[in-house]
């Protein structure tokens, strides 16, 4: 069998690395022992795909899951998933979850002395259509504290879960709002090392989301990893 | 050329909320042709003691050994109603258990053919990108030859292999230490 096309390596500092002593979690659970270079087979360049079976309308609408509307100011976060190579990533399945408008998530382990709403769950998951685009209802999350050092607050941000096509385009990251006064003290948000990078993070308020008499929107383009166009040499 | 991809970020402690709807522990239907097989297993962290947030994902070939996707070009056939795909949570204990089929062999680079395996990404707070690691079967004769864990220590490639657990099959994830759990650079 020929050799396949395998994915883009990252560019240094364009990813965060296992071990960032700020965030204190890193420390026991980061690898200590040489990664081993993975070849790209066919295990690694396949990988699960989803369908309009695993979505429902609601899905998509995180204000709508409930009997009342949750409380807290109604978005439109919306973008395009594109790879590498500028081609969008069409019929690939985004997952979402955040805290609600206090900063509280629905979540056993989730102990901040802030209000739980029940019209809020803060889970949500579509597909991107043919031009990659995906599009998300829900209410902007609020910061919480956490224990990772002093007085240390996390910036508003909501979970993306991607896969894309292969089993290595996987990608988890999380989504920022412009002019967080928290995001320079953030570890997570501070643990990629390239300034540019780290802040593409950041989505921006756009007008042409925003609906009027309804809700801001919020533009948020993701890259997955991009293919080679040549199989790598052996 | 575009932008390079987006920074990866932890999935932190409450991926439940955004996860668990596509939780799969029992990979293969009833009816998936195939060598039954019950895993399980648990996740350690660098002081020994179990990680209770953390998820895995599985990929993996069916029975014949083919990929239920469209870059798969073998003449081997699909499995129906097998996605091949897992997504497993650890309990309170930092343990893990699912069931699926035994996938058949692949091919590797060149004119290799690998031993079966299954693609394990795992997820968890206080990892800024998920680990990517295999996992093989215990006396399989094609392992010896698979070159994937070719390219592995030899000291270091039992811990890419199950063990023998009564009826099923046990394997690990040690983030750190002696018995460190090879992981790969993807």
């Amino acid at each position: 069998m020929a050799d396949l096309a395998g994915y883009r390596r990252p560019d240094k500092g364009t990813q965060p690395e296992y071990l960032h002593p700020p965030y204190a979690s890193t420390s026991k659970r980061a690898p200590t022992r040489p990664l081993i270079v993975l070849p790209h087979t066919l295990s690694e360049v396949t990988g699960p795909m989803f369908g309009a079976d695993d979505v429902r309308a609601e899905d998509g609408d995180l204000t709508r899951q409930h009997n009342s509307d949750p409380l807290g100011e109604r978005i439109i976060v919306s973008g395009r998933v594109l790879d590498e190579n500028d081609r969008p990533v069409s019929n690939t399945l985004v997952e979402i979850w955040q805290c609600n408008a206090a900063g509280r998530y629905r979540h056993l382990n989730d102990n901040h002395n802030a209000p739980l709403d029940p019209n809020f769950t803060g889970a949500g998951r579509v597909l991107t259509d043919k031009e990659g685009r995906y599009r998300f209802v829900t209410i902007r999350p609020g910061a919480y504290p956490w224990r990772n050092h002093h007085n240390a607050w996390r910036p508003a941000h909501i979970h993306l879960s991607l896969f894309g096509r292969a089993f290595v385009t996987r990608l988890v990251t999380q989504m920022y709002f412009p002019g967080d006064p928290l995001l320079p003290h953030d570890p997570i948000f501070n643990s990629t090392a390239d300034e540019k990078a780290r802040n593409r993070l950041i989505a921006g308020f756009d007008w042409d989301t925003t609906a009027p008499e309804h809700a801001l929107g919020y533009r948020f383009d993701i890259v997955l990893r991009g293919r080679e166009a040549t199989p790598m040499e052996k | 050329m575009g932008s390079r991809a987006t920074a990866s970020q932890t999935v932190g402690p409450f991926y439940r909320i955004g996860l668990e709807k596509l939780y799969v522990t029992d990979l293969a239907p009833p009816a998936a042709q195939g060598d039954r097989i019950s895993i399980h297993g648990r996740v350690v962290d660098g002081d020994g003691k179990p990680v209770n947030d953390a998820v895995l994902e599985i990929w993996q070939a069916n029975a014949q050994g083919k990929y239920a996707h469209p870059d798969d070009a073998q003449d081997k056939p699909l499995t129906p109603g097998f996605k091949g795909f897992g997504r497993v949570p650890v309990d309170e204990n930092g343990e893990f258990r699912f069931t699926t089929i035994k996938p058949g062999r692949v091919p590797g680079p060149g004119e290799t053919v690998q031993a079966p395996h299954l693609l394990i990404a795992v997820f968890m707070r206080g990892l800024l990108i998920h680990l990517f690691t295999r996992m093989y079967f215990p006396d399989d004769p094609a392992n010896e030859a698979d070159p994937v864990l070719k390219l592995v220590p030899a000291e270091r490639r039992s811990t890419l292999i199950a063990r023998k657990a009564g009826a099923g099959l046990e394997w690990d994830v040690i983030l750190q230490g002696d018995n460190e759990t090879v992981f790969f650079d993807y």
